[in-house]
């Protein structure tokens, strides 16, 4: 492997990033930097590689995908593209997205929708299924927990919208951060007003990552807090379903 | 569960196990007094049952609604001195050994020292068999070449079909009479013979009538002098019920669990059967008894789920016969390996579950004793609904039921030229080993050690710990230049070993068919009565031997290390190999580190998997096929039991890393944290094996239960039971684990890296994870052990 590759992990039988039972691929390179980012190591952006290079990893990337073929038929699964951002590497992902439809293998883009309209438009018509973060509504918040602006990801579900593309939407459920109560007021009527997604899933906040901050050397924002309590989960799946949402808890 | 229930549970939990003299003593007044030498070994044989099921303890237990005990009382556990004579050493390590302990008293020990041990010394089929056993053989058994499953246990290893739900003994006694006369004296030269053995079932029938009556008699005593009302009637329902069977076949759900139950007893009395006996496709089996009574009024489910639970008390009351030596050690445990079948499919091959198949799964969750063992059999026709009721179950971490995969056991069983009707009817019984149910003896002979003979083929046929030439010279492997010359001689060692104990096993066949006969097993097993033959002469339908491979997964990486870095990479040379191996890698760090770097068994890597195949197909060539001594063949299983821990306790450091005395990689399992790539990579990599030209495969998957707490986790697990059995994967069992195993992983992750976490939105390794997560995922693991 290069010492700043492409992929950082792949992770078999996954089964809380889509339908069924999947194969998930980890991008390198995230232009966010979430605070609860469960996967730090993978904000980094990987280094440029050579076309001689990208044709191997695909290859090898598709032949690692279509392992568990047995598996996606049996449970309605397949491949989910996550990162890190997929959407930072798009020519890679195209690649792969387009090999799988061929080969009539489902797809999941696990994204941030922070990406370029193009490019995320271009992808969206190659993929069966886009699990789509909506994290904060409020620009001020989100710049400062994610380090970017959130117009290009609100303004791209707009998008996506409008043209009927498959979505389901996530929302991560953090305390003090995106569990506040305006915020939740504020995806709820986003949603409603400029979409129409109406099913979601929420992804209570845990403390998976933690070592890893550890490890990197990395500033731990989330040191002290602690994951939602099943109490509070419950409040805000009710919150959401009164709105005519279609709520599940987890992937 | 209601009070009764409770308290027939707690009693069997606590009661301690201990062994008892009745049987043994029995026995033996028999031969002394009663026996007429005139008389045939058959019928000598059945008279012999009689005569203890006559004069044993009647034992009922307050408030019990199925009755029958093998011992005086529960978990009094008999010895069976004609087959394997426990000496007072024996005894005396049996009550004070650590782990599966049987209590032996004072008055034990003085009646086996004054009265079993001089009557039966010089006189077992344990003796006889080690007297004509050859040299090599002998070097093989104590080099832990091979075990024998025969030397303490009497050949079994089958389970009960649908004859006694059809027929009484009194019809059986009929039969009988038909087919003996039928004997043509005048041509026939075993007609003599034929004429015996059908007096001995004659006989095993009565004797077991005759213990039904006695519990009348009892019943009928305790109900007179009963103060309570309730009970009163009960005690008389129950005499009526073992009025009627085994006698008469039966006509209620109540009578068809007392008559299989009597039959058990009668079976597990009559000689020590390994596996005990099973009532194999319980729900097929009942639920015509329970549809008619639910129907007619006769019964509720509740009622039913009483006797049910009252049933499985019974299993529990009666631990295995006592082991010692290698047996002890391949089998080390108090379960007998009754395994009751449930699901599957009809005789008539539509979808098997029914409303009984879910009554019992309720019953297994409920009692959540280690016995009787339970296992699904799951067709594409049965329902997901029934997988997910049985994973509730495994959620629990119980570990029962273990799911198999009917369509598989379907086509093994056609492989081997059964009948379409008769595979209908099969099921797995012991740990996973497939046959025909009611028709088929398929015992096993023996634990097989595959590494161990990887290790001898390395030192040219030696065995570095017996030190003593026990294998073939097949050549210093420093000379070998190719990995085939050293799978060759791999092979050739093999198939030394495959003949010395296909001999050995077809001796002890013909020691069993001499001198011990099983009456009572031969009148329940098709085809014995027509055959006029004994169950272990070979009487039943089919007649097959097995033979259990063990540590495939450390052969398949001994080979991958071995031709990764010698043959391919020539990173190595074997001389390196043979040193650091002898030094069991001692200062040896970086090359240990190396090996154990090679492409391992179950990681759906076809490095390692088409070794996997090769090996396989080396001892499966090497086995199935040859004819054993009662017109059948023999063929393989890969399963352990505990052997796994006893070949690898006695076989040294092997190039797949593996230091000495470790166990083995367990069924078709990979070795024990080989397995780095989820359980799909796993499944895939197992069904390389051709599981359809064996008779049982065992895969062990282990998860925590966080993984199968929501409806996506258990759908997942759903997912992938169905498509390991599209690939023809023959059985899966899933060990969803406890805080203890997890403290363990944390202090020794090298042997857990195999095990699974739900963190929280992802899946993740338990030894990747950092202390802190550890620490919150053992705080939310259930803290429900028994």
């Amino acid at each position: 492997m290069m010492d700043n590759p492409a992929i950082f992990k792949i992770q078999r039988y996954s089964i809380h990033d889509g339908p069924g039972i999947r194969t998930t691929v980890f991008f390198q390179g995230c232009p966010l930097s979430c605070r609860w980012c469960h996967n730090p190591e993978s904000q980094r952006m990987p280094g440029k590689i050579s076309s001689e290079e990208m044709d191997k990893l695909v290859a090898k990337l598709m032949e690692e995908i279509e392992k568990d073929m047995i598996f996606y038929d049996d449970s309605g699964g397949g491949v989910t593209f996550s990162g890190g951002e997929p959407l930072s590497q798009p020519k890679l992902l195209f690649r792969l997205l387009d090999q799988c439809q061929e080969k009539e293998i489902h797809t999941c883009l696990d994204t941030s929708g922070y990406a370029d309209p193009e490019i995320l438009f271009s992808i969206s018509q190659i993929t069966d299924l886009i699990l789509y973060d909506i994290k904060l509504i409020d620009e001020a918040a989100y710049k400062t927990l994610t380090g970017k602006s959130v117009s290009p990801v609100l303004n791209n579900l707009k998008l996506l919208s409008n043209r009927k593309t498959n979505v389901s939407i996530r929302f991560p459920l953090i305390p003090e951060m995106t569990d506040t109560e305006e915020n939740i007021a504020d995806v709820i009527s986003f949603l409603k007003e400029n979409t129409d997604y109406r099913d979601i899933h929420i992804l209570p906040f845990h403390k998976a990552g933690e070592g890893k901050y550890e490890l990197l050397k990395m500033k731990n924002h989330m040191k002290d807090i602690a994951a939602p309590s099943p109490k509070r989960v419950a409040k805000v799946k009710e919150q959401f379903e009164f709105n005519g949402f279609n709520v599940t808890i987890g992937g | 569960m209601n009070s009764r229930i409770k308290t027939l549970r707690a009693k069997t939990r606590e009661k301690e196990v201990s062994l008892s003299h009745e049987r043994a003593g029995l026995v033996t007044d028999f031969y002394k007094t009663y026996i007429s030498m005139n008389e045939s070994i058959p019928v000598q044989r059945a008279l012999c049952l009689k005569y203890v099921l006559e004069n044993k303890k009647i034992y009922i237990e307050d408030n019990e609604l199925i009755v029958g005990e093998r011992g005086p009382e529960p978990k009094a556990v008999p010895t069976y001195p004609e087959i394997c004579l426990h000496s007072l050493e024996d005894l005396e390590i049996l009550n004070s050994r650590p782990k599966v302990a049987y209590k032996v008293s004072e008055e034990t020990r003085r009646i086996y020292k004054e009265k079993i041990i001089p009557f039966w010394k010089g006189k077992t089929i344990r003796e006889k068999i080690f007297a004509v056993m050859t040299e090599p053989w002998i070097d093989s058994f104590h080099a832990g070449i091979f075990t024998e499953f025969q030397e303490q246990r009497s050949p079994g290893h089958t389970a009960g079909g649908d004859l006694i739900y059809r027929k009484g003994f009194l019809d059986l006694k009929s039969d009988i009479c038909q087919c003996l006369g039928k004997i043509d004296f005048f041509t026939d030269h075993k007609a003599l013979e034929k004429q015996e053995v059908l007096k001995s079932l004659n006989i095993a029938a009565d004797a077991l009538i005759s213990f039904a009556n006695r519990y009348v008699d009892e019943l009928d005593r305790l109900a007179a002098t009963e103060k309570d009302a309730s009970r009163k009637v009960e005690l008389q329902t129950m005499a009526a019920v073992c009025k009627r069977v085994p006698a008469h076949k039966p006509e209620t759900f109540h009578e068809a669990l007392q008559y299989y139950w009597f039959l058990h007893v009668g079976i597990i009395t009559e000689l020590n059967p390994w596996d005990a006996y099973n009532p194999g496709r319980f729900d097929q089996n009942l639920y015509p008894f329970y549809k008619r009574d639910i129907e007619n009024g006769n019964l509720t489910r509740e009622q039913a789920k009483e006797l049910l639970s009252c049933f499985w008390i019974k299993f529990h009351n009666h631990p295995a016969p006592p082991k010692v030596g290698v047996t002890a050690k391949e089998s080390n445990t108090y379960v007998d390996f009754c395994l009751i079948n449930l699901g599957g499919v009809t005789p008539d091959n539509k979808d098997g579950v029914n409303d009984l198949t879910y009554l019992v799964l309720d019953v297994i969750e409920e009692m959540r004793l280690l016995q009787p063992s339970s296992m699904i059999q799951v067709s594409r026709k049965n329902s997901d609904r029934f997988i997910k009721r049985a994973l509730k179950i495994i959620a629990t971490g119980f570990g029962q039921p273990s799911v198999f995969n009917t369509d598989a056991i379907l086509q093994e069983m056609a492989l081997q030229g059964k009948s379409v009707e008769d595979a209908r009817l099969a099921g797995a019984s012991g740990c996973v080993e497939a046959g025909v149910f009611g028709k088929e003896s398929y015992i096993l002979t023996g634990y097989f050690n595959l590494p161990k003979i990887f290790e001898v083929t390395l030192h040219n046929g030696w065995d570095p710990r017996t030190k003593k030439q026990i294998g073939l010279k097949t050549g210093n492997p420093k000379n070998f230049k190719t990995f085939e010359e050293l799978f060759d001689a791999y092979q050739q060692q093999l198939e030394y070993f495959v003949d010395i104990k296909v001999r050995g096993s077809n001796i002890i066949d013909q020691i069993n068919a001499a001198h011990m006969p099983v009456p009572l097993l031969s009148l329940v097993t098709e085809d014995c009565i027509e055959n006029a033959k004994d169950y272990n002469q070979g009487g039943a339908r089919y007649n097959t031997s097995y033979i259990q491979g063990v540590g495939i997964g450390t052969l398949t990486d001994c080979f991958s290390s071995l031709k990764f870095y010698i043959y391919d990479e020539k990173q190595i040379s074997m001389e390196e190999v043979l040193t650091a191996l002898e030094k069991d890698f001692s200062g040896d760090d970086i090359l240990h580190h190396q090996l154990k770097k090679a492409p391992k068994y179950g990681n759906d890597n076809d490095y390692a998997d088409d070794i996997l195949k090769q090996v396989f197909r080396a001892f499966h060539g090497a086995v199935t096929g040859r004819p054993n001594a009662k017109g059948g063949v023999y063929r393989i299983d890969l399963l352990p039991t505990t052997c796994h821990v006893y070949f690898g306790e006695i076989t040294g450091a092997l190039p797949d890393g593996r230091k000495a005395g470790i166990p083995f990689s367990e069924g078709i399992s990979p070795v024990q944290g080989a397995d780095t790539c989820g359980p799909t990579a796993v499944l895939k990599s197992a069904a390389k094996i051709d599981h359809l030209r064996t008779g049982g495969t065992l895969l062990n998957q282990k998860f925590l239960p966080e993984l199968m707490k929501d409806e996506k986790g258990v759908q997942g697990i759903v997912h992938l039971i169905r498509s390991y059995f599209k690939m023809d994967g023959h059985h899966i069992q899933f060990n969803v684990v406890d805080e203890k195993t997890l403290r363990d992983a944390q202090k020794n992750p090298q042997h857990h890296r195999d095990l699974i976490v739900r963190v929280a939105g992802y899946s993740d390794y338990f030894v990747d994870l950092t202390v802190a997560l550890q620490e919150e995922i053992i705080q939310r693991t259930a803290h429900n052990i028994y």
